[in-house]
C-alpha cells in the first residue's frame, strides 16, 4: 500500500525528516509515535503534498505509483485522507455544501455516479448519527466556531463519507475528551478492511487503547528509530523516549 | 502571497462578451453642445419642459469642473468630452410590432449574451426591456403587467405616454445639478427604463434591463426611473455587457427611486462591464449616480449589486430614509482583478423617526485590483430611534492588489445606534490545501471559498440571479490566484 524508503523533507530550508522508511501494508494500521519537533507532521504533510514541505530525496509508493508526482487533489481522489491536526475554517461555505462537493469529486474520479442531494444526505446524517454528532453542523459553516472535538469529529466524518484507501490521522486524538476519543475510535475502526490502511500519528498511546495497531513506530530525528507493535506503545507511555534515545547512543541531532 | 504554485494560473481569461454588432447606426457627430442637446431632444420628440430641464442641466454642468468629482480613491486619464458621440440608435428597417420583428443581428447580439428576448425563454418569467445602445428596441410583457396598471416601458415612451409622471418625479432624488456626472447625464440622457407600480399592486414578476454599449466612442447615458406607489412592491435586476473596445468609454447613468408609503423597491444590479485588458487598457468608466427615496412611513428601499466588470467603478447606490420607519439596505459584491478599480459603497441618510439601514459590503481584490468601500450613515437630528448595522469585509488574493475602507459616521441624535465591522482578510493557503485534500480542484477551491465570502450578498439576489452571479464570479476571478 505504502512504501515511504529514505524520506528527506525540508521546511522552511530545514531538513526535518531524515531518511525516513516506512511500509504499511493493506489491511494494517500503523501507529506513528515520537516526541515534539520528531517530524510527525511533516511526514504527515508530505503524504498529502502541502506546499512548502520540500522533499530532497527518497520516495514514496502509494499502490505502486509515485505519490509525491500528484497534485495534493489527486492524491486525495487516489485515496489519500489527511484528518487535520487543525482543520480549516472555511466561513459561508456550509459543511454540507463542502463535503458533497469532495465527495462527489472523488466519486466522480473513481468512475461512481456522483450523489444527488437527497442521497447524499441519507449518507451523511446516518455517518454523523454513528459518530453522535447533531444534525446542525451540516448547515453551519465548515468548522467556523467549531470546538476542538467538532472539528475533529468533523474530520472522520469527512473520512468516512471519502472512504479513503489510506487515512493518515494527524494527532487527530490530541484535543478530546475519553467519549470523544472513543467515538473518533469507533470511526477509524469502522473504516479498517483488508483493503485500508490506516496511519496514525500521534502523541499518546491512549488512542491505541481504542485503535489498536498491528505495528507501532517510534519517529525521532526525522526517522523511525524503533518498531515494534502494540506493547512498544505501552511501553513509551510508561517510559517516556528518553530511553530510546540513549540506547540510540552517540546518534546526535545533525 | 500564496505559496502554492498551483494557485497562479487562474485568472487570464478574455472577455466573453466582446463583440461588436454590424448594424448600421445612426449616430450623431462627437461634440457637446447646446446643439447637440436640443438634437437629441428633437430626435425623441420631446416636451419643450424636458428641453428646457436638459439645457439647465447643461448650463449648471458648463459651471462644475470634472476635478471637484475626483475625490474618489480612483486614477483616470483627462476625459475629452467633446470626443464622445452622445446619441447612437440603431436604424430600424421597419417599425416594430413584435419581438420578430427586431434586427436578426441584434437579436443575435442579445442570444450571445444569454439574454432570454425569445418568447419562449421571456414566459419563465423575466419581463426585460432591453437597451441597445441608446434607444429600447424590444419591451415585452408590457400588456400583461398593463393588466395591472403596471407601466414598464423606455424611459422615452414613459415621457411621451405618461408625462405627467415623468414630470413629476423626473430629478426629484437626483437634481440635476446633483454632480458632475449625472449633471452630464441630465443634459444629455437618450434613454433608460421607467416603471411605475401602482398602489397596492404587487409586481408579479422580476423586471429587468439589459444594457449593452456598443458603438464605438459613444458615452452611454441611460436615466431609470422607478416608482412605486403606497403599498406596492417591485423587484428590478439590471444587468449590463459591453463589447471590447479600446478606448475608455464613459458610462454615466442615474438612477432614481420613489417607494412611498409602505412600498418596497428592491434593485439589483450584476454589472460586467468590459474591465479592459490584463495591462489595464481600456474598459468602461462606470460613474454611476444611484439613489432611491423612501418618501413614505414604512417604505423600504434595497440596492444589491454585483460588480465584476469595468476599468473604473464609482457608485454609491444611496437612501434617503425619510418617512418614519422606513428601511434601507445596501448589499454589495465588488471585485477587482487585474487594474481594475472600484470606489463603491452607500449612503444612508436617516431622517424619519426609527429608520433602519444595513450595510453589507464585500470586496474581492485580486491581480493589481485596486478596492475602496466608502460609506456615509447620516442620523439627523430629528431621526430618534436610528439603527444602522455596517459590515465591510475585504478578501485579497494576491500581493499586489488593494483594499480600503472609508466609513463616515454623522450622528446627531443621541438616541441613535450605529455599527460598524470591518474585517479583511486573504485567502489562505490552508483553506486552498483543505480543500484540496478532499478533493476540490484549485480553481473550484477559490471559487468556493470566495462565494463563501460572498453569501451574504447571494443570497439577496433573485435566485436565478443569484446563479449568474456566482458564475460570473467564478469566470472574474480565473486565474486570480498565483
Amino acid at each position: 500500500m505504502l512504501e515511504i524508503r529514505n524520506l528527506h523533507a525540508r521546511v522552511e530550508g530545514k531538513e526535518i525528516l531524515r531518511g525516513l522508511d516506512l511500509v504499511v501494508r493493506a489491511g494494517e494500521v500503523h501507529a506513528v509515535m515520537g516526541p515534539n519537533g520528531s517530524g510527525k507532521s511533516t511526514l504527515a504533510n508530505v503524504l498529502a503534498g502541502r506546499a512548502g514541505y520540500e522533499v530532497t530525496d527518497g520516495s514514496v509508493l502509494y499502490r505502486g505509483r509515485d505519490l509525491l508526482a500528484l497534485t495534493p487533489e489527486e492524491r486525495a481522489r487516489e485515496g489519500v485522507f489527511l484528518a487535520f491536526q487543525y482543520p480549516v475554517e472555511i466561513p459561508g461555505v456550509t459543511n454540507s455544501y463542502f463535503m458533497k462537493a469532495a465527495t462527489n469529486a472523488v466519486r466522480r474520479h473513481r468512475g461512481l455516479s456522483e450523489l444527488d442531494a437527497i442521497d447524499f444526505l441519507t449518507l451523511v446524517k446516518q455517518t454523523m448519527k454513528d459518530l453522535e454528532m447533531d444534525e446542525k453542523f451540516l448547515s453551519r459553516s465548515v468548522n467556523e466556531g467549531f470546538s476542538g472535538g467538532e472539528k475533529k469529529r468533523n474530520e472522520i466524518l469527512q473520512m468516512l463519507l471519502l472512504e479513503p484507501t489510506l487515512a493518515v490521522l494527524d494527532e487527530t486524538d490530541s484535543g478530546l475528551d475519553i467519549d470523544a476519543l472513543r467515538i473518533v475510535a469507533d470511526g477509524v475502526n469502522r473504516l479498517r478492511s483488508p483493503l485500508r490502511a490506516v496511519l496514525a500519528i500521534t502523541h499518546y498511546q491512549r488512542l491505541l487503547d481504542y485503535l489498536v495497531p498491528d505495528r507501532t513506530h517510534v519517529l525521532m530525528n526525522g526517522r523511525i528509530v524503533k518498531s515494534g507493535d502494540r506493547s512498544l506503545a505501552l511501553e513509551l507511555e510508561k517510559r517516556g523516549y528518553g530511553w530510546i534515545e540513549r540506547e540510540l547512543g552517540a546518534e546526535a541531532p545533525a | 502571497m500564496s505559496s502554492n504554485p498551483e494557485i497562479a494560473a487562474l485568472t487570464n481569461r478574455e472577455y466573453e462578451a466582446g463583440f461588436t454588432t454590424d448594424v448600421e447606426s445612426e449616430t450623431v457627430a462627437p461634440g457637446l453642445d447646446e446643439n447637440v442637446i436640443r438634437r437629441i431632444s428633437e430626435k425623441k420628440g420631446e416636451p419643450q419642459w424636458l428641453l428646457d430641464w436638459r439645457l439647465r442641466a447643461y448650463a449648471r454642468w458648463l459651471e462644475m469642473r470634472e476635478e471637484d468629482a475626483r475625490w474618489a480613491k480612483v486614477t483616470f486619464p483627462k476625459i475629452d468630452y467633446q470626443a464622445i458621440s452622445y446619441y447612437s440608435a440603431p436604424k430600424p428597417r421597419k417599425k416594430l410590432g413584435s419581438m420578430d420583428e427586431v434586427d436578426p443581428e441584434i437579436r443575435a447580439t442579445f442570444e450571445k449574451l444569454g439574454i432570454p428576448l425569445s418568447e419562449q425563454k421571456m414566459l419563465s418569467g423575466v419581463a426585460v426591456d432591453a437597451v441597445f445602445d441608446s434607444v429600447s428596441v424590444a419591451t415585452t410583457f408590457r400588456a400583461k403587467l398593463a393588466e395591472l396598471g403596471i407601466i414598464f416601458c423606455s424611459f422615452s415612451d414613459a415621457v411621451k405616454s405618461h408625462p405627467e409622471l415623468v414630470r413629476k418625479y423626473l430629478g426629484s432624488v437626483v437634481p440635476y445639478s446633483d454632480n458632475y456626472f449625472a449633471t452630464l447625464n441630465s443634459a444629455v440622457f437618450t434613454d433608460g427604463s421607467f416603471v411605475y407600480i401602482p398602489p397596492g399592486v404587487r409586481c408579479p414578476m422580476e423586471l429587468s434591463t439589459y444594457f449593452r454599449i456598443n458603438e464605438a466612442k459613444t458615452g452611454q447615458f441611460e436615466r431609470t426611473l422607478i416608482v412605486a406607489d403606497e403599498g406596492a412592491y417591485v423587484s428590478y435586476l439590471e444587468g449590463c455587457t459591453a463589447p471590447m473596445r479600446d478606448e475608455n468609454q464613459l458610462h454615466a447613468a442615474v438612477v432614481e427611486l420613489v417607494a412611498l408609503e409602505r412600498a418596497t423597491i428592491k434593485y439589483s444590479t450584476v454589472q460586467n462591464w468590459y474591465p479592459g485588458d490584463k495591462e489595464g487598457r481600456g474598459g468602461i468608466f462606470n460613474f454611476v449616480t444611484k439613489r432611491g427615496a423612501c418618501r413614505g412611513k414604512r417604505s423600504k428601499i434595497s440596492w444589491t449589486q454585483v460588480e465584476t466588470g469595468s476599468a473604473i467603478t464609482w457608485k454609491y447606490p444611496s437612501c434617503i430614509l425619510q418617512g418614519d420607519e422606513s428601511v434601507g439596505e445596501f448589499y454589495s459584491v465588488a471585485v477587482t482583478n487585474h487594474y481594475q478599480q472600484a470606489d463603491t459603497g452607500t449612503k444612508m441618510l436617516h431622517i424619519g423617526k426609527n429608520t433602519r439601514s444595513t450595510i453589507v459590503s464585500k470586496g474581492i481584490s485580486c491581480g493589481h485590483g485596486q478596492q475602496t468601500y466608502r460609506g456615509l450613515v447620516e442620523i439627523h437630528q430629528k431621526a430618534t430611534g436610528a439603527r444602522n448595522h455596517s459590515q465591510c469585509d475585504s478578501l485579497l488574493i494576491g500581493d499586489k492588489c488593494g483594499a480600503h475602507t472609508f466609513p463616515y459616521l454623522d450622528v446627531r441624535n443621541a438616541s441613535a445606534q450605529v455599527e460598524h465591522e470591518a474585517t479583511t482578510s486573504k485567502i489562505s493557503d490552508d483553506q486552498l490545501f483543505y480543500c484540496q485534500q478532499r478533493g476540490l480542484g484549485t480553481e473550484d477551491a477559490v471559487s468556493m471559498i470566495v462565494n463563501g465570502f460572498c453569501k451574504e450578498v447571494f443570497r439577496e439576489l433573485p435566485m436565478e440571479f443569484a446563479v449568474e452571479a456566482s458564475k460570473l464570479l467564478s469566470v472574474t476571478l480565473e486565474g486570480a490566484v498565483g
